[in-house]
């Protein structure tokens, strides 16, 4: 006879073996089809390019010198990649100002949200969820159309007489700004939205018993408790933003590359494989210290307000 | 103090907040108008017309592009659902155990990578494959859309199974019900708004997605949004707006549907 520990630990060991075939098909897939191809990419980053794109199975460290230097032809000194490093600062550059741009708007956004009746806050969130879900190439091509030389903004101000001939806005670093602060500003907002709307307003009024000014409330009460739902919002904006595709060709119009155009370009007319490897590879870096970062700084305010 | 003090008021919160929907829908807005101009130039009016729906419409690409979206995106979006659905059961409502954060990380994973790495990724490993095994069809779009498409299913449903009461569960095995019986008459009725509302987000994403496809796709294999891509590098045409608006309208309608299914409380 089996004791009653016995049958309690067979049916255990069911459940575990259970829980992991239930699971293995979506793990399977998603390694299959994306963790392990990664791997891939980090092997072929340390080869050597193929004459015809692809890669001769030759150990080779030159893709990641060639991340950040450059090779002399002629003598072969190595002096930096004024290029690449103008593209990598580029990215990051855009990818933070868009960050801050979409925080100094999806905050109070979200505020607002927040402090709807409960009925009306379902509508808010419909409204702010629809662009969220809305095809992200449709909205750059609706914000092309807003910002090129013929369109409704140069249009109002031709008219107006404000300006005498058109602003360029369309192919430059402003244009690629402007679209991504548009594209990713619901995804400010939902998570900050999220922490704002469990927020205490009893806290608030405290705050204000206690003769504090709008301003230090919001500092010193609002912002703490929402701190969570910021960094969410930051991580979910800046990640994207740093390996954005559509937006900078888009509206950048290939003269303005951002990272994924330069390693688009190794990938194709480039036809250095190992290249394309290593700068995709440092962008997987730069994203994971960022999401180290958050990941200490959620688990300290976890502390501090849990 | 202020006569109408309200402690929920901050100043220019408000105004930001409208500046900020004003400016989320009225590119949209435009994109849409334009849509339904008559004049072939995209920059003047030249009053309402259908015409550049109906040229869409006969413009062989342009269908076959959409049919190819679709397919794609409803076997991605049911397998990867069905995967999801497996893989919610199997990671909530249990106490913690060795694995189970391994688990959450790995399903997650596809979110955590931009997607021009996990495009590259990807081309590099399919054409490895494609050598050897010399197929090249949809298959490859499909497996890379249900990859990333997982999470996305997961979401709404682990939601659900979180918030869902055992006790059901728990009296239908009292009245000796099996394990599949219970899982069919009582787990799946009361997670199936779940399961909808992961299956349409998961459509929604494959439908969206244009990177990941760029570098999967071999030739003769555009979706919708790369078809738009190539279309709108070569020069702004009306019949895009027109593309562009069919396309938000069918958005609009899944996520409206979306909306009311996942708020749907029993």
């Amino acid at each position: 006879m089996a004791t009653a520990e016995e049958v309690a630990k067979a049916a255990e060991r069911r459940d575990v073996r259970d829980r992991w075939l239930l699971s293995a098909p979506a793990l399977l897939v998603i390694f299959l089809a994306a963790t392990g191809p990664l791997l891939i990419v980090l092997v072929y980053s340390f080869l050597t390019p193929g004459s015809y794109g692809d890669v001769k199975w030759q150990f080779s460290p030159e893709a990641w010198i060639a991340v950040f230097l450059e090779r002399d032809i002629f003598d072969d000194t190595l002096s930096i990649a004024a290029a690449h490093v103008t593209i990598f600062l580029r990215s990051i550059k855009l990818a933070v100002v868009t960050t801050i741009a979409t925080l100094a708007l999806g905050f109070p956004t979200a505020y607002f949200m927040a402090t709807r009746s409960e009925k009306t806050r379902d509508l808010w969130l419909f409204l702010i969820t629809i662009p969220f879900w809305t095809n992200l190439l449709i909205r750059t091509f609706a914000v092309l159309q807003i910002i090129r030389n013929e369109g409704i903004i140069n249009t109002i101000l031709l008219k107006l007489g404000i300006i005498s001939a058109p602003i360029q806005i369309l192919y430059t670093d402003t244009a690629i700004l402007i679209g991504m602060a548009y594209v990713y500003l619901p995804l400010m907002v939902l998570p900050i939205y999220a922490s704002m709307e469990k927020l205490d307003f009893r806290l608030v009024e405290a705050g204000y018993d206690l003769y504090a000014t709008r301003f230090q409330v919001l500092r010193r009460i609002i912002f703490p408790m929402v701190k969570p739902g910021v960094i969410a919002g930051s991580i979910l904006v800046f990640i994207p933003a740093l390996g954005a595709y559509v937006t900078p060709s888009v509206l950048g119009g290939g003269k303005n590359m951002m990272l994924s155009n330069l390693i688009e370009l190794q990938f194709g007319q480039g036809r250095n494989w190992p290249l394309g490897s290593a700068l995709s590879i440092a962008v997987m870096i730069i994203v994971m210290v960022a999401l180290l970062a958050y990941v200490r700084n959620a688990g300290k305010s976890g502390v501090r307000h849990g | 103090m202020a006569k109408n003090f309200s402690i929920k008021h901050q100043p220019g919160f408000t105004a930001i907040a409208a500046t900020c929907f004003v400016v989320l829908y009225l590119p949209i807005i435009v994109l849409v108008i334009y849509a339904f101009n008559a004049a072939s130039s995209t920059s003047e009016w030249g009053g309402f017309s259908l015409k550049w729906f109906q040229s869409a419409w006969q413009n062989t690409q342009v269908v076959d592009a959409t049919l190819r979206s679709f397919q794609i995106g409803s076997i991605a979006a049911v397998l990867s659902t069905i995967f999801a659905t497996m893989a919610a059961l199997a990671t909530t409502r249990t106490a913690p155990y060795p694995g189970l954060t391994f688990k959450y990380a790995a399903i997650n994973q596809p979110l955590m990578v931009p997607e021009i790495v996990t495009g590259v990724a990807l081309l590099i490993f399919f054409s490895r494959i494609k050598i050897f095994t010399g197929y090249s069809g949809i298959g490859y779009l499909v497996a890379a859309h249900t990859a990333f498409c997982i999470p996305f299913a997961y979401l709404p449903i682990r939601a659900r199974l979180e918030n869902m009461d055992l006790t059901l569960e728990r009296a239908a095995a009292d009245l000796y019900a099996t394990p599949w019986k219970t899982f069919r008459r009582i787990t799946l009725p009361l997670l199936w708004p779940g399961i909808l509302a992961g299956l349409m987000l998961a459509f929604v994403i494959s439908l969206d997605d244009v990177v990941i496809t760029e570098f999967v796709k071999s030739g003769g294999q555009d979706t919708l949004p790369t078809y738009m891509l190539g279309q709108i590098r070569r020069g702004i045409t009306p019949e895009i707006n027109a593309i562009s608006t069919a396309f938000l309208l069918l958005s609009v309608a899944i996520v409206t549907l979306f909306f009311f299914v996942s708020r749907k409380r029993d």
